[in-house]
């Protein structure tokens, strides 16, 4: 398989790869502290979300996931989405190890098993190179 | 509830990320410095797909709100892993990336471990 990506690229590729996935979990943590603390669920109604925007920690996780996303988008336009998906699913294994340890859930043996088995799935995927074929270079 | 609610959040996020990374593929290469970050929101402005793939993750991001409101974290995440599956298939079929043996093999382990976690 040919590599379109020169070495430098690579490397700045695979740190924000990184970046993603640590915005996607803080983001997560801080978004589910602050919808747990608001009484009532939410409705199909828009508002009810936006008024939820403005608790602290809801919004604090809100921007952290604002950031993930444009920085995903930046991510998606280096490599191909089959890629960035796997990378970033990193996020799944965090999310059950933010949630045993820091939110008192309870996960089972099954749980973790699933836990691993996504860990391994993304681990084997991501150790293939990233493609830029298709992608034209525009401004840096 | 929370089966409808992943469902709402499968479906509107491989919409998006499908619109997303079609017209970024389009746009070119971005940087993430500042001036890079700039010139992505006013390309979100001016281009028809990824306003739209914005709506869909909106969609996709008020149903997740709900269902960590109201389904464990350590559920709520790892079920979502639904979307990475169907993204790899549909990054085949749709976007015609290349997708070989060791990347299907390794979204069968997530599909797998997502099916686990679910349980």
């Amino acid at each position: 398989m040919t590599d379109l990506l020169a070495a430098p690229s690579k490397a700045r590729t695979l740190w924000l790869a990184l970046l993603v996935v640590l915005l996607n979990a803080s983001g997560n943590f801080s978004l589910t502290l602050g919808m747990r603390s608001i009484p009532g669920a939410m409705s199909a109604n828009p508002v009810d979300y936006v008024r939820a925007m403005l608790h602290p920690l809801v919004a604090f996780g809100t921007i952290l996931l604002i950031l993930w996303l444009l920085t995903r988008m930046a991510l998606l336009s280096w490599a191909d989405l089959s890629f960035v998906a796997p990378v970033t699913a990193v996020g799944y294994i965090l999310a059950a190890l933010i949630g045993h340890f820091f939110l008192n859930e309870t996960v089972s043996v099954t749980n973790w098993i699933g836990t691993f088995l996504i860990f391994f799935g993304t681990a084997f995927v991501s150790a293939t190179k990233p493609n830029t074929a298709g992608c034209k270079r525009g401004s840096r | 509830m929370k089966w409808l609610l992943l469902a709402i959040i499968v479906v509107a996020t491989v919409l998006g990320d499908l619109l997303q990374s079609y017209e970024m593929k389009r746009s070119g290469e971005q940087a993430v410095d500042a001036r890079g970050l700039a010139k992505l929101l006013r390309m979100i402005v001016s281009r028809q797909y990824l306003l739209l793939s914005i709506v869909f993750m909106a969609i996709s991001f008020f149903a997740f709100m709900a269902l960590v409101q109201i389904a464990p974290l350590s559920f709520a995440v790892p079920a979502s892993a639904a979307t990475f599956v169907l993204e790899t298939l549909l990054a085949k079929l749709v976007l015609k990336e290349q997708v070989g043996p060791r990347r299907a093999a390794g979204a069968l382990l997530v599909l797998g471990g997502v099916i686990l976690l679910a349980r």
